[in-house]
């Protein structure tokens, strides 16, 4: 087999996103609805590098107050002090616990930063028109996709930390204004993801003759 | 509308269209392009993540009413549920965060162990009716933003903040979330969704062509 073969939508097949069925519509531009499931048939995901830039671009400046604004506030008898996330970390790793320190660094540092720059460059070279890497592109695709999830791990820390400790007027933990901020860039970096099309890496062509990635 | 062969596919990732060989019980397919397994063949792809899934939904329960974990410093005690952390937060003004916490924690590990209960209950005397296509839909929406498993370890990460400060001791609710995670990932592993398209009724009103038994794989002439 030749690798630069085209994908069933150049020869007018339609692949149904839900069911996988193949199906060939008279009007290729009108594809209707999946004979089997239903489900409303759609060549490439309709408008999936502006969908992707759009949520890209909201995640990367809601990023900014997600790490400058506090995500926990601690009162203990009277006197408070404010965490954001990279203080949570240093304050793991002061505390001896480098291994979670370094969980929670990748999980709300490295993965959000990473998912960012990583579809940011998949749709820059998607709208060049590039041929070049498609078997890493579609697994760097793979990758943001299967650990993208692991982001929202200090949301849920925060979550269960405020729960816990409210021994008012002892000891107790406010939510601090960043946590909000910081849960949205793990959704719309989330909904990033789902918008882009993988398919879009292969339409024009690949290079990669007889390679095997 | 005029469809291909159940046996021809196209590649999610890179939209190749290719025929899939019949594959032997518990066998996969890859791609012939970008290598992503496209095909699978699970041996027994409805009895099994059907025991798992009734499992699932029983520890499912267990976790959301038992306490994750307690707290105790000079006297005083405190507990909380995994649905405890959503309220506590909406009760501090972070209601946007208390909704994403409770969707990612409850309502989709939820949602999906229902729906993947009455999708397997319905295909077990195919053909099942067409509103198992739609269940099954909705249960793959739910699957990324079920996150059982980022929330264990989110909970055993405040468990070791929180021991700096006070007290802390585990209850059954971690456990439980321990065990959840492990059973979704069987049903997940033992589960092929393309079985069950080949059980439901279309969408066109036709019934599911050819043995219902034969795996999607085995194909079909279209």
């Amino acid at each position: 087999m030749t690798a630069d073969v085209l994908g069933a939508a150049s020869a007018g097949l339609v692949s149904c996103t839900a069911c996988r069925l193949l199906s060939q519509p008279a009007v290729a531009a009108e594809p209707g609805y999946c004979p089997r499931c239903g489900a409303e048939l759609v060549a490439r995901h309709p408008r999936s590098i502006e969908y992707t830039w759009a949520l890209v671009i909201a995640a990367a400046i809601l990023y900014i107050p997600a790490n400058a604004l506090p995500v926990l506030t601690t009162t203990t008898l009277g006197s408070e002090e404010s965490d954001t996330i990279i203080s949570g970390v240093i304050f793991l790793y002061q505390t001896g616990s480098w291994f979670l320190a370094l969980i929670v660094l990748v999980a709300s540092v490295m993965i959000p930063l990473g998912k960012l720059v990583a579809l940011s460059y998949l749709c820059i070279s998607v709208q060049r028109g590039s041929v070049k890497n498609n078997h890493d592109r579609t697994r760097l695709y793979r990758l943001v996709e299967l650990i993208g999830r692991w982001s929202m791990l200090d949301v849920f820390v925060d979550a269960f930390i405020v729960a816990l400790v409210q021994l008012k007027p002892l000891m107790s933990v406010e939510p601090g204004s960043g946590v909000v901020y910081f849960m949205a860039v793990v959704v719309l970096t989330m909904l990033a993801a789902q918008s882009f099309d993988p398919r879009l890496i292969w339409d024009h062509g690949s290079d990669a003759r007889g390679r095997h990635g | 509308m005029r469809h291909l062969a159940l046996d021809t596919m196209a590649c999610p990732d890179c939209d190749l269209p290719q025929t899939i060989p019949p594959l032997p019980p518990g066998g996969s397919a890859r791609c012939a392009r970008c290598h992503e397994t496209i095909a699978r063949n699970p041996s027994d792809p409805i009895e099994r993540p059907l025991a798992l899934t009734v499992a699932a939904a029983i520890v499912f329960f267990v976790a959301n009413t038992m306490p994750l974990m307690g707290l105790s410093a000079v006297g005083r005690e405190a507990t909380t549920t995994i649905i405890g952390g959503a309220h506590q937060m909406w009760l501090e003004g972070s209601e946007l965060t208390a909704l994403a916490v409770g969707f990612c924690a409850v309502i989709a590990p939820g949602g999906y162990i229902a729906f993947m209960l009455t999708v397997l209950l319905a295909v077990r005397h195919p053909p099942a009716p067409r509103w198992v296509a739609d269940l099954l839909r909705f249960a793959a929406f739910m699957q990324p933003w079920s996150m059982n498993e980022v929330m264990l370890l989110g909970i055993l990460v405040a468990l070791i903040k929180i021991s700096q400060l006070a007290e802390v001791v585990p209850g059954i609710g971690i456990y439980s979330v321990g065990v959840l995670v492990l059973l979704l990932a069987a049903v997940a592993a033992t589960f092929d969704r393309h079985v069950v398209w080949t059980r439901v009724e279309w969408a066109d009103g036709t019934l599911p062509p050819g043995d219902p038994d034969t795996p999607l794989a085995a194909g079909v002439p279209g």
